[in-house]
């Protein structure tokens, strides 16, 4: 079977591989007025873009008296610490960093590993009806989530899994499954036909297709597809708000949000729970976001 | 069903056929095949058990569940009581019910609309021109910019906003202040007048970023030496765009466009965390009036039946949308 993969990846593998942050050429030609403006409006977007970005880092350091007197705009006229350390420490920062890493991971993997059975199925294998099924399982991602709520609590009470991560592990890996099903299935409905065809002369069974052929060639898609569940799934609130109930089991978003109820909070603990609830995911989208430049469907090359 | 047929394609006659099948027999547009030649549809079937068994416990069973409830009275702690069709006439004469659909309209505008075709225009710029003229590395970083609403937890964007427009000492209302235009200093998220505009507002800047990388991504795709060929048939920079960039990013726009929509008409986490459906209804949603409900007057019954109702709107504009695309990647297909 390494032969197999061999004889079929080079032909594919422009593109799939070099993590090159924007297949371009690199001659810069030369500019009119016209470029520079548009490079100007480009800056001025991200500018407006960034606005609350900028106000949640200079507020993160900045004494609650410092904040009242010059309001939210004004740098800080020290550093400040206390907030960050205040809030690192109250609601035990660590611990619900670890919640959210340990549900956001599981999720994602768990939830492309789906995904990927599911448009198998649906996009190679072509079953009948398939439309109708890819309809059935984005319903996951139709419903909205606080009709869930009632029903998924006695369910999950029932079995002892109530104010349990992997309540909201399993339920968000069936809803983000859903977008990776109807996502996938239309890339490797363009799948390369001679690559599978190749791969089935030499004997390979459909579980050896799928691990040897469509795997590798789809890997680009999965990765995108693995950062957005991440992301996705940090971000989550209403239900991990529901089902995780006990203070040692709460994710970064709950924590924050239960703290804005807090009389205590004063707006620098505010804003530096903003700020470490922000630093995670921020850390994680620029580490992979070379990966999120390879595109959505540059697995299914035609 | 016709699982054992030989592959309907062109390469077909470029590889000895199988024994022990028709060889030569072309059928057209197969449409139960799959795409490896011999193994038949039903095989297939295994690799949906693990997500149709899941997405029946997650899912399909909590949908019946609620689709039972909206035949009932229900407060959550005594057993439901059988009403018949009540909550259903109750909704289709509910005013909020219906003003909160129509504020999904305006959700529509602000999550799909015009996050789709402006990202459309950016990504093309970025790509195209700011990529070409000043370096990948500045699109990247554009780029990375422009998404990153998208990694901000709603909780806590909902958190900045508020320093932003609060009435007194927002940043706002300080900048419209020290510019002279004090007098258009406005109470944003609390007033009926700006507060469903201060939401639009609000979810553009959240979900430009999303098409914008999947297009981005997308554009790859497009082969150079077709520009050029346009730009020297004298395509403008315009025609080009419309022509040549829109048709190859089809597959992308279809899918940032479904999966905006689901989310403009299921819009929660912003409504609540900013302003509960006020002032009054201005900017109450289906999806918050159902988990008000729910939550807030007990309500289960009522609440199914405006989740019920919300999850068949968004299912039909689905199969609507997915049928459609289909039926292009067919046309394609024959082409």
């Amino acid at each position: 079977m390494t032969t197999l993969t061999e004889k079929i990846r080079p032909r594919h593998d422009s593109g799939a591989t070099e993590p090159k942050p924007l297949k371009l050429p690199k001659v810069h030609t030369r500019k009119t007025t016209g470029d520079w403006v548009i490079l100007f409006v480009a800056i001025i977007i991200g500018l407006f873009i960034a606005i609350p970005f900028v106000m949640i880092v200079i507020n993160s350091f900045k004494s609650p008296a410092d904040y009242n007197s010059s309001g939210p705009l004004a740098l800080p006229s020290n550093l400040y610490f206390d907030g960050i350390i205040n809030f690192w420490t109250r609601v035990n920062f660590p611990e619900k960093l670890w919640n959210s890493v340990v549900i956001s991971s599981v999720v994602a993997v768990a939830a492309v590993l789906l995904s990927m059975f599911n448009a198998y199925a649906i996009g190679i294998g072509r079953i009948r009806g398939r439309t109708w099924i890819v309809v059935l399982i984005l319903l996951a991602n139709m419903v909205p989530q606080e009709a869930l709520l009632y029903p998924l609590y006695f369910m999950f009470k029932q079995v002892g899994l109530y104010d349990n991560i992997w309540a909201v592990i399993i339920i968000f890996t069936v809803i983000q499954s859903a977008f990776g099903t109807y996502l996938l299935s239309s890339v490797y409905g363009t799948f390369p036909k001679e690559m599978l065809e190749a791969a089935s002369l030499d004997g390979a069974s459909r579980w050896q297709i799928l691990w040897r052929v469509v795997f590798p060639i789809s890997r680009s898609t999965l990765a995108v597809l693995l950062i957005f569940f991440f992301i996705w799934t940090w971000n989550e609130f209403l239900i991990p708000l529901t089902f995780l109930v006990s203070n040692a089991n709460q994710t970064v978003p709950v924590a924050i949000s239960v703290l804005q109820g807090d009389r205590l909070m004063d707006v620098t603990t505010t804003s530096a729970s903003a700020l470490l609830g922000l630093l995670p995911t921020l850390i994680f989208f620029l580490i992979f976001q070379r990966t999120l430049t390879r595109g959505i469907t540059a697995g299914a090359v035609k | 069903m016709v699982t054992t047929a030989p592959l309907a394609t062109e390469t077909t006659e470029s590889h000895p056929p199988r024994p022990g099948r028709p060889a030569g027999k072309r059928v057209r547009r197969a449409p139960v095949q799959s795409l490896i030649p011999g193994a038949s549809g039903k095989g297939f079937w295994l690799y949906l058990v693990p997500g149709l068994l899941l997405l029946t416990i997650i899912v399909l069973v909590p949908l019946g569940w609620n689709f039972f409830l909206t035949f009932t009275k229900y407060r959550g702690i005594k057993p439901p009581v059988w009403i018949g069709l009540d909550n259903w006439t109750k909704l289709f004469g509910d005013d909020v019910f219906w003003t909160s659909f129509g504020n999904s309209v305006a959700m529509i505008v602000a999550m799909v609309v015009v996050p789709t075709l402006l990202g459309l225009v950016l990504a093309a710029m970025l790509f195209d021109l700011v990529g070409k003229k000043f370096g990948g590395k500045v699109a990247s970083f554009l780029r990375a910019t422009y998404y990153l609403p998208q990694i901000l937890p709603t909780v806590i964007a909902a958190i900045v906003i508020g320093w932003i427009l609060r009435p007194e000492n927002g940043a706002l209302n300080q900048v419209l202040g020290a510019i002279g235009l004090g007098g258009l200093e406005h109470n944003w998220l609390g007033s009926p007048d700006t507060a469903m505009a201060c939401i639009m507002v609000i979810m553009i800047w959240v979900q430009l970023g999303y098409p914008i990388v999947i297009f981005m991504a997308a554009l790859q795709r497009v082969d150079p030496e077709l520009y050029e060929a346009a730009e020297l048939d004298g395509a403008n920079w315009f025609q080009r765009f419309r022509a040549i960039t829109v048709g190859i990013i089809r597959p992308e726009i279809f899918v940032v466009t479904l999966t905006c929509t689901i989310a403009a008409l299921k819009v929660f986490g912003p409504i609540y965390a900013l302003t509960r459906g006020g002032p009054g209804t201005s900017t109450m949603v289906p999806s918050y009036y159902s988990y008000s409900e729910f939550f807030q007057n007990q309500q289960v019954g009522y609440g199914a039946t405006i989740a019920t109702a919300l999850t068949v709107v968004v299912a039909v504009v689905a199969i609507i949308f997915i049928t459609f695309q289909t039926r292009l990647e067919r046309q394609d297909e024959e082409r």
